[in-house]
């Protein structure tokens, strides 16, 4: 039951520029190099070295800031990028290698809906089914229950060009499970979703995941990756910076609460007292004015903050708490928000 | 290969067709039908061109028409599909290898050329009125020619279509498509170029010259043309390497 994923080493290094869903900030531009010096050419590390093990029938989520290659990953696990280096498997099969296996076995829901916009909504879920082989009956049989199911009946006649965002990304997803695939790919699923639409989507993934299928999501939004996937890496850069369940995760950061502070100026010696506070496991200063605490509690530490300030005549002028998160979790590990 | 796919492919390219058959019909074949009625009925009529004239030019438009309606109908959705869409993905990740959706476009492609060239026949005979000779006394070389030169307009949409952006559509028509035409031996035979030498030799590049040669040694064989060996060695010749490079640059624009 359920296919699972295994990576090994990827590396993808575009030299031309990446295709615009996989293009973001983060990109490390090394310029132009090379002996055809008349020729400007470009080398942009997405990947570098990532080896992940997604398990047959779990969710699991690529959790990372734009640009962090995380298309990247979804586009060569769906046989769309080729990889530099390294390798990818579904099962015990080489995705680039034998990709009409693959493509059999995977549904994709790509960041922006690329619906075929000469067609309606279904004869797009028939068409669908027919590119995989379906016979007439099972397509029309599939397709009134997809449509029902993403409500999308009363626009089904309709021309998808027509169609709101909200509407285009369901029917993307219809679209993606129409083939039944073993393993389904969700690159940003919520992006630009109303509250409501999303709260849909979330339970369509974990009911398609009940019916033992993988699911592969790529999300910046630290709430979805904590309610939705069973285990998560982390990938900044083109590198992986952690992987685990979203509790072990959280478990790795010191103390678990983030306590961002921010003062007039900063002395060694006061910095040395608020260390020795009771709680805190690790405080980092970037600068003379803001300092990172980790700690196992939150507020309650806060007055024992103010009064060493006060001795020490720092005025501490902003406080920011957050709670146990992926948030707080990649901000330890890279130093940025996830928003930056 | 998997036949199924394959023609599930085809036949969704076929409903898009036929949904906008009108508007095609008007894009691909108001411009050569104007032409024939112009030049092959006001003109001649009208004494300024010979009778004869009808012959040369409409195997000619049949040519035009040909070529011109498999290259949009390939070569513009795949522009469209590439860009910022990115529609094609859907049929990219369809349980096939990605060439044979370029073949499939090409076949596309083809079918739309053939039918746009058989339009032509009955629909110019009927613009130009009296006085117009064809002959179906070669069925074969007829019925070879049609197909390379379908053949061609479908490659060739391939390959302007996973070559060109969307920005420069306007650019194709202008440098690549208006050219071929005029000095494609679709309104005059290519032996009238024999006053400019270098003209005459220089066209001989051009895929369109032995399209309408061989349609016109094909069904107005009085009119003087090329030889059937020439044209379709030229045409079978031209279909391959276009072909080739079509398909290289779909593998180019599909795989990042």
């Amino acid at each position: 039951m359920g296919i699972g994923i295994r990576t090994e080493d990827l590396r993808k290094v575009y030299d031309t520029p990446p295709p615009t869903a996989a293009r973001g900030a983060g990109f490390a531009w090394s310029g132009a190099r090379g002996r055809n010096r008349d020729k400007k050419k470009i080398d942009v590390v997405a990947l570098d070295g990532i080896s992940l093990e997604i398990r047959p029938g779990e969710v699991f989520g690529l959790l990372g800031p734009n640009g962090a290659g995380k298309s990247t990953t979804i586009g060569i696990l769906t046989t769309r990028i080729r990889p530099t280096a390294g390798r990818a498997f579904l099962g015990e099969h080489d995705i680039w290698r034998e990709q009409v296996y693959a493509k059999r076995l995977i549904g994709v829901v790509p960041q922006r809906p690329n619906l075929d916009f000469a067609l309606t909504a279904r004869e797009i879920l028939l068409f669908h089914g027919a590119y995989f082989g379906q016979s007439a009956r099972d397509r029309n049989q599939r397709t009134q229950e997809l449509l029902e199911k993403f409500k999308l009946t009363d626009r089904a006649d309709h021309l998808v060009r027509t169609f709101s965002g909200g509407m285009m990304q369901r029917l993307s997803i219809a679209r993606a499970m129409m083939h039944n695939p073993e393993v389904l790919f969700l690159d940003e699923p919520s992006a630009g979703l109303d509250p409501q639409t999303r709260l849909l989507l979330w339970e369509l993934v974990r009911e398609y995941n009940r019916l033992g299928k993988t699911i592969v999501l790529t999300t910046h939004y630290m709430e979805e990756a904590d309610t939705l996937a069973d285990r998560l890496a982390i990938i900044n850069h083109g590198k992986i910076i952690a992987q685990g369940t979203p509790p072990e995760l959280k478990a790795s950061i010191p103390g678990g609460y983030l306590l961002r502070l921010r003062f007039d100026r900063i002395p060694e010696p006061f910095l040395s007292e608020i260390r020795a506070l009771p709680g805190v496991r690790e405080v980092r200063s970037g600068d003379h004015s803001a300092a990172d605490i980790y700690a196992d509690r939150g507020g309650s530490l806060i007055p024992g903050v103010a009064s060493a300030a006060q001795a020490a005549g720092v005025e501490l002028q902003d406080v920011h708490i957050s709670e146990p998160s992926l948030e707080t979790l990649f901000l330890h590990h890279t130093g940025r928000s996830l928003r930056d | 290969m998997n036949w199924k796919t394959f023609f599930a492919m085809l036949s969704r390219d076929g409903h898009v067709a036929r949904r906008n058959l009108v508007p095609m019909l008007l894009q691909n074949l108001l411009q050569p039908l104007l032409f024939v009625f112009v030049f092959g009925r006001v003109l001649t009529t009208s004494g300024m061109m010979p009778m004869r004239y009808k012959n040369v030019l409409l195997p000619g438009i049949m040519a035009i028409s040909m070529v011109l309606s498999g290259v949009q109908a390939v070569a513009m959705p795949l522009i469209t599909e590439f860009q910022f869409t990115k529609e094609i993905e859907d049929r990219l990740l369809a349980p096939i290898e990605i060439r044979w959706l370029a073949v499939e476009k090409v076949v596309a492609g083809m079918i739309q050329a053939l039918v746009a060239g058989l339009a032509v026949i009955p629909a110019a005979w009927l613009l130009m009125g009296s006085g117009v000779q064809i002959s179906f006394g070669h069925p074969l070389e007829f019925a070879a020619i049609c197909l390379l030169v379908a053949l061609f307009s479908g490659a060739g949409g391939l390959a302007l279509g996973c070559s060109v952006g969307s920005t420069q559509i306007g650019l194709m028509f202008s440098l690549v498509l208006a050219p071929m035409m005029m000095f494609g031996c679709a309104y005059y035979p290519w032996s009238v170029l024999s006053p400019f030498p270098a003209l005459q030799i220089a066209v001989l590049a051009n895929p369109l010259v032995y399209a309408s040669e061989g349609l016109r040694g094909a069904i107005a064989p009085e009119v003087p043309h090329m030889p059937a060996v020439v044209t379709l060695a030229a045409l079978l010749a031209i279909d391959v390497a276009v072909l080739a490079f079509g398909l290289r640059q779909f593998r180019k624009k599909a795989v990042t």
